[in-house]
């Protein structure tokens, strides 16, 4: 995500504070101009919500309501003025979108879209039904926003300053907030809640948050609007406003925050143009708008799903390319905790059973990984290995059995918790998130290290943390060999260096313990020598290694024991040197002699 | 100063008594307390509501586990069915046939534009057929028949055989073309493809709402009961579609094959059945009972052309549900929805909407309950 601080953005707030001053723009254009701003705000919120934490609501114009009818009540029937309304509009969204999130964002897939359009038509006829929100009558006579003597009236360029330097803050605000701990955590819900939920990430949290963010940018967006207007009712508050809101993010590019600027400038200006010339063109009244917007919003879900923010930026070439802001490099920081003694018990498994229906998956297995060792998890496949790593790190619940880390009973723990311990890990398929650059992803890892919440984020008050967090990172880049790769997108690196990146990032969360997931495979010669080294440094530090692999030069020349599944149950434990001897083994590896 | 008219959305119906249920209940009733005799009535008004939203929830459920799409605008097939069936009757030439012959040219072109690498005769000759000529075809009939007042029967077929293509030419056009996106994106197109729709049906039939005549006029006493002919023609249409339908996805290869479809789309792929095939046959199929769910509802209540959005909403209430993909819960929510429905006009006619439209939020909840989302999806 790139800063918000960017030559074209600069331009483009310019031409904004220029615009009231050029002699003979007709107000009706600075009117135009307030309306993609308050747009604006709210696309601003999808961008989040939708392009970057894979929420999909329906639902936005209802927010902008909670806004707009809390200051109308406020204002008309209790005299407040209007910026006093402003934080209680803020407080009131933000409780409720707080408590919808909570019922609603449980739901998987499609479901949640749908309840989101169920919320939205029900606001509708709430507000259109209740005496106490004037039916669909609504509410007339809010007054201005004033401060002092001084009156924002609607349409001039008072007004319009007001909200250009209100989308502004909430610009920079969301790109801080993106750029932060919270905002990489909710980042990463793309890359895989999975990935994130073993770095200690509470993804529903996360979704939550966003979810109330954009609630939030909406309900200030409706806050100008009611003032605007000075008299609202239900409808534009209804379902098709919230599609328009949507159609808005996506034209512009749901993955940026340029692009809901953009997609609000361009769906609001197309929308008054086609309004003034369609009917004329086809020479009776009508809604064409709206059928040339839904077409317009299929065709480009047909052919340019990314939205025009990309193809802006491929022109704009580097200008606006989107990188992590470069860092001071700082010394890596003391590690988080100190290793166990070298020797002592870091995982213990005893009689762990997991059935599907009538299949046995993993049948009473046992073992223990000490401190400074490594342990190695083979198998042929089927065996039950991945099953067994998903049950040690809670993505799933153990059927029977013990799981100990530390000393610990964890079984029936979430992964978040576990990975509060010390335990971190790889995955066999790479889960690194998408279009983020290494060092974003890696940061990930060290999530746990850092406290800043979401306010912090946003005002940058959390730089300290960052820096440390970041260090960590950097230290573990190094470590794994990829430092002249930091800013790279890591998706687009090879898949042997994308598992090193997931090495580095378990490395970032200063473990006790790592568990790998077929590290080696993907991996050149050269590169698995070196991946090697590496895993028997991080058993002289102290570490415990617990590593699932198929290549057996690779795991019989590293490990100290081995632990062999076949069919869910246990073949044989011991060194690598018997285990090559043990007849059961080689019969399930080779099958029979005879 | 005057504003611009900036967000001049098309809302939804909202004035009095344009509700998309029947009013006339409700009405006769203010005012009195809750007896048998009402509550009958009421039941009676719900369940043949209910049996218009069974169907259309059937239609998506059917549509949605051939095809994944969540078919929003199915809705509009209620609204332009019933509002072609009353231009038929009033001697009119319904705005139908130009859509008709719009999404057949739109669907001739993205056609010939997907296959533009094997254009052979015979594609060139299919494909015209299907999109140019049968739509000619079907409005040189109506032109020539609808001035004559047909009986009653033909116009519902000429209703029918005029609305009901659509579907076939908005698979071509709209879904064919990201038949393998995400489900997610294909609700999204369904939103953008019914916001176009609810434009054109403006365009085409006006903002004034029509009602038909009844299917049947007569009607059936029982005790303080009196069940109008009409109500009795809605159940019975329902249960012989539904039963058609059984049989059809039970006795017939097509109806196997879109059963196959559903259950695992590349296995059926795999045994050589064309998804193509099967998301035409689910559009015809679903655009056909939407169609209608319309004609059946129209000597019911006024409708307009936005009308069916919120109608094929509870219709989608109750296959959510059915989690979209089981029928008889599907069909027992739609019962539970008009019910409710038509219980909470008596008791709150202002809130009867949001009272049906939160009965999504519990089941949802129980349906999503236990279900850690901790694998990623798509």
């Amino acid at each position: 995500m790139s800063r918000a601080v960017s030559i074209p953005a600069l331009v483009a707030l310019l031409a904004a504070i220029a615009l009231p001053l050029v002699p003979g723009v007709p107000t009706y254009w600075i009117t135009v101009a307030s309306y993609i701003g308050f747009s604006g705000i709210v696309a601003l919120g999808i961008v989040v919500l939708t392009g970057v934490a894979g929420v999909v609501s329906f639902g936005q114009a209802m927010f902008v309501g909670f806004g707009a009818y809390t200051t109308a009540i406020l204002t008309t029937r209790y005299g407040w003025p209007a910026f006093a309304t402003l934080p209680v509009a803020i407080l009131i969204t933000g409780t409720l979108a707080w408590g919808i999130g909570a019922i609603t964002l449980r739901l998987k897939g499609h479901y949640l879209p749908v309840a989101t359009i169920a919320w939205n038509i029900s606001f509708f006829y709430l507000t259109g039904g209740l005496d106490f929100f004037r039916r669909f009558d609504g509410i007339s006579g809010i007054p201005p926003i004033a401060i002092g003597d001084f009156t924002f009236t609607s349409g001039g360029a008072s007004f319009y300053y007001l909200t250009l330097a209100i989308v502004a803050l909430l610009v920079v605000l969301t790109a801080n907030l993106l750029d932060s701990r919270v905002g990489r955590a909710i980042r990463a819900l793309r890359g895989g809640v999975l990935a994130a939920e073993s770095f200690g990430i509470d993804t529903g949290r996360a979704r939550i948050l966003a979810f109330v963010y954009a609630a939030v940018l909406a309900s200030i967006s409706g806050w100008l609007y009611a003032h605007f207007q000075r008299a609202i009712n239900p409808s534009p508050f209804s379902i098709n406003a919230s599609i328009d809101y949507l159609l808005m993010a996506v034209a512009g590019g749901i993955g940026q925050i340029g692009g809901a600027l953009l997609g609000s400038g361009i769906v609001t200006i197309v929308r008054e143009k086609l309004q003034d010339v369609l009917p004329h063109l086809i020479g009776t009244q009508g809604n064409f708008e709206a059928i040339v917007f839904g077409f317009v919003l299929i065709l480009i879900f047909q052919f340019a799903p990314e939205g025009l923010m990309p193809y802006l930026r491929r022109l704009g070439g580097r200008l606006s390319r989107a990188v992590s802001p470069e860092r001071p490099v700082v010394a890596a920081p003391p590690p988080a905790r100190l290793p166990p003694e070298r020797g002592t018990e870091v995982l213990g498994v005893a009689d762990l059973r997991k059935t599907f229906g009538g299949l046995v998956a993993v049948d009473d297995i046992g073992f223990t990984v000490r401190a400074g060792e490594i342990v190695g998890l083979i198998g042929p496949n089927g065996a039950g290995k991945s099953t067994t790593f998903n049950l040690v790190t809670g993505v799933m619940p153990a059927s029977a059995g013990e799981v100990r880390f530390l000393g610990q009973p964890v079984q029936g723990w979430l992964s978040r918790r576990i990975a509060r311990l010390g335990l971190a890990r790889t995955f066999q398929h790479v889960k690194l998130v998408h279009g983020m650059s290494v060092i974003d992803n890696v940061v990930i890892g060290a999530h746990l290290d850092g406290h800043a919440g979401a306010i912090q984020g946003a005002l940058r008050l959390d730089r300290a943390e960052e820096e440390r967090l970041f260090a960590r990172a950097r230290a573990a880049i190094a470590r794994v060999g990829l430092s002249e790769y930091e800013q790279t997108i890591a998706t687009e690196l090879a898949l042997g260096q994308q598992r090193l990146v997931e090495i580095a990032r378990a490395l970032a969360a200063d473990p006790v313990m790592i568990l790998l997931d077929e590290p080696a495979a993907g991996l050149r010669h050269a590169e698995k020598t070196a991946l090697a080294d590496l895993l028997r440094d991080l058993r002289e530090s102290g570490i415990a290694v617990l590593l699932v692999e198929h290549d057996m030069d690779f795991v019989m020349g590293l490990t100290d024991r081995l632990v062999v599944m076949n069919f869910g149950s246990e073949l044989a434990q011991g060194r690598p040197a018997e285990i090559q001897r043990n007849p059961a083994v080689l019969e399930a590896y080779l099958g029979s002699a005879a | 100063m005057t504003l611009p008219p900036l967000r001049g959305h098309v809302g939804l119906r909202a004035e009095a008594g344009r509700g998309p249920s029947r009013e006339v209940v409700p009405a006769r009733v203010t005012g009195t307390a809750l007896d048998l005799s009402i509550s009958l009535i009421l039941l009676q008004d719900g369940v043949v509501n209910a049996a218009i939203y069974a169907l259309l929830a059937l239609a998506m459920v059917l549509l949605f586990t051939v095809t994944r799409v969540i078919f929003v605008p199915i809705g509009e097939f209620v609204s332009f069915g019933a509002l072609t069936l009353a231009a038929l009757e009033a001697g009119h030439m319904p705005g139908t046939a130009w859509l008709l012959v719009l999404f057949g040219l739109a669907a001739a072109v993205a056609t010939l534009w997907a296959e533009r690498r094997n254009l052979t005769t015979r594609i060139w000759l299919k494909t015209l057929g299907e999109t140019i000529v049968l739509p000619a075809a079907i409005v040189g009939l109506v032109l020539l028949l609808a001035p004559l007042k047909p009986p009653q029967a033909v116009q519902v077929a000429l209703a029918l055989l005029m609305t009901a293509p659509l579907g076939l030419y908005m698979y071509a056009t709209v879904y064919r073309p990201i038949a393998e996106a995400s489900v997610l994106v294909l609700l999204i197109v369904s939103v953008a493809l019914h916001i176009a729709l609810v434009g054109l049906g403006l365009v085409f039939f006006g903002a004034e709402g029509s009602r038909t005549t009844a299917l049947s006029e007569a009607s059936l006493a029982l005790g303080d009961l009196v069940v109008s002919g009409q109500a009795l023609s809605v159940l019975a249409v329902t249960a012989a579609l539904i039963a058609g339908l059984y049989l059809f996805f039970e006795r017939t290869l097509i109806g196997k094959a879109l059963q196959a479809t559903a259950v695992n789309r590349l296995g059926a792929r795999l045994v050589g059945i064309s998804p193509a095939f099967s998301g035409r046959f689910a559009f015809g199929l679903a655009a056909l009972i939407g169609t209608l769910g319309g004609i059946l509802i129209s000597p019911l209540t006024t409708v307009y052309y936005d009308t069916g959005f919120i109608i094929g909403l509870k219709g989608f209430v109750a296959a959510i549900i059915g989690g979209l993909v089981s029928y008889p819960i599907a069909a027992a929510a739609a019962i539970l929805v008009g019910v409710i429905e038509s219980f909470a006009s008596f008791f709150a006619s202002e809130l009867k909407e949001v009272i049906v439209f939160m009965i999504i939020v519990p089941i949802l909840l129980i349906r999503s309950r236990g279900a850690l989302v901790l694998e990623d999806e798509e």
